[in-house]
């Protein structure tokens, strides 16, 4: 039976990781390597880099940072953030990334997700969603950071990326963000009745409770940034709590 | 380029994800080198066949540059092979996946896809249960990516067993041959403490 995974989450930015880090012990907590170690460490299943550079400049660095990373990891990292064409995936997956994650290019050109899982197989795409709640029910995918609505239902886009060939979905409430008010729990429940990939949980988690939360409504994994970062909960202090409340974790 | 004894060799199978294989030998001190040349694949002390990616492929793969009588020598000689994921079940007979594509053929199985209501691709963090007479494997987590598997143990093999759908296969092995379902290059301490294993075993029958 597969174990639930936990997935802390690197914001980098022109090869340094963004977000506070309030760690002990990390010779330079902004090195995205330490970070990533020291997640391993505490018992993370995975890690996901997310490229968040702004400029051409900052991304540049992305397959160093890769290879510095996958040096020391020995659990699966997947890579994402402008990620535009099946060449920009090669490199990163040359440089160590297992899976590549895809977003707003996989909207300007759905053709992507079948050409990325041609060449490198389905367990190396990830398509990330960003969902936004509609007024009159459902949600909506957001592209360029949030800042672009699509028009596209949620729901019939994740089933369109799968029926391309997509492997897991990283779906990240765009409501619940930032806010600590748990993940959305009604998206996951019909994300999880919809599509039989598995489903990575992102957005709005504060603590192991919200986790518990997410993976019961069918999530197979959970995402966070912040609470991990600033050092509220460790990965092991999760697990305990999830193992708590029955679910099984890699310990 | 000569092998020296301290090169692991891994066949290159095309597959863009081998460094995390690579990036696991040089964390124990091994250089890793891909290879797809038929002495340095019959030579290498210790060599590993990888794969990612459908059956047919990886087989047509093997074929166009000739290296399917020399594995096959190779492993009958009782000569040291990791084989990870579809590498695994490339030594099988014949794959659900490519029916009718002959496979290796050292292992005496049929590749099969897990059952329905099972989820695929089997994604995740799975116990493995050392199988009788497993050396080399022992309990812990390991790292899965698959949709087809070994369902169950063939003769000749000490056989791991994990449960997705009822059990399957999670790893083989006889003498120095060590063949993995799962990722050991992805599969934490646990995955590189067995490839340590798999290494000092890789000279001398352990």
């Amino acid at each position: 039976m597969l174990t639930v995974r936990i997935i802390p989450c690197l914001d980098v930015d022109a090869g340094r990781v963004v977000k506070g880090i309030r760690f002990q012990g990390l010779r330079d907590a902004g090195a995205p390597d330490e970070q990533a170690a020291l997640y391993e460490a505490q018992g993370a299943d995975e890690i996901v880099m997310l490229d968040v550079s702004a400029t051409p400049e900052g991304r540049s660095t992305q397959v160093e940072t890769v290879r510095k990373i996958r040096a020391r990891l020995s659990i699966p990292l997947s890579v994402g953030g402008g990620v535009r064409s099946s060449e920009d995936a090669a490199r990163l997956l040359g440089a160590g990334a297992d899976k590549v994650g895809v977003n707003t290019a996989a909207v300007a050109n759905p053709g992507l997700v079948d050409e990325l899982a041609a060449r490198f197989g389905s367990q190396c795409t990830v398509i990330a969603v960003d969902a936004q709640g509609r007024p009159g029910g459902g949600w909506e995918v957001l592209v360029r950071s949030g800042k672009e609505p699509t028009g596209l239902d949620a729901i019939e886009w994740m089933h369109e990326v799968v029926e391309r060939g997509a492997g897991e979905i990283l779906l990240t409430s765009w409501d619940r963000d930032g806010t600590g008010e748990g993940y959305n729990l009604e998206l996951l429940e019909a994300s999880a009745e919809a599509i039989r990939v598995p489903i990575i949980a992102s957005g709005g988690a504060a603590g192991p409770a919200h986790m518990v939360e997410a993976l019961k409504a069918g999530a197979d994994a959970v995402l966070a940034a912040s609470i991990f970062h600033y050092g509220e909960y460790t990965v092991a202090q999760v697990k305990d709590a999830l193992a708590s409340a029955g679910l099984e974790v890699r310990r | 380029m000569s092998i020296t004894g301290r090169e692991v060799v891994l066949i290159d199978t095309g597959v863009a994800n081998i460094a995390s294989l690579v990036a696991a030998f040089g964390r124990l001190g091994r250089p890793a080198r891909l290879s797809l040349d038929a002495r340095e694949v019959r030579e290498a002390e210790a060599l590993v066949l990888p794969g990612v990616g459908a059956f047919a492929a990886g087989m047509a793969r093997l074929r166009e540059a000739r290296l399917v009588e020399t594995l096959r020598e190779r492993i009958a000689a009782g000569r040291p092979l990791l084989a990870v994921c579809l590498g695994m079940q490339l030594l099988c007979e014949s794959s659900q996946e490519n029916p009718g594509v002959e496979g290796l053929g050292v292992v005496p199985a049929q590749v099969t896809r897990f059952p329905s209501g099972a989820r695929v691709p089997q994604f995740g963090w799975n116990r493995v249960v050392p199988g009788e007479g497993a050396h080399l494997v022992e309990q812990g987590f390991a790292y899965f990516a698959n949709s087809y598997r070994i369902a169950r143990a063939p003769t000749g093999f000490a056989a791991s067993e994990s449960e997705h759908g009822g059990s399957f296969v999670a790893a083989l092995e006889r003498g120095a041959l060590l063949g993995c379902q799962f990722h050991p290059e992805l599969s934490g301490a646990w995955g590189q403490a067995l490839l340590g294993r798999w290494l000092v075993c890789g000279g001398a029958p352990c």
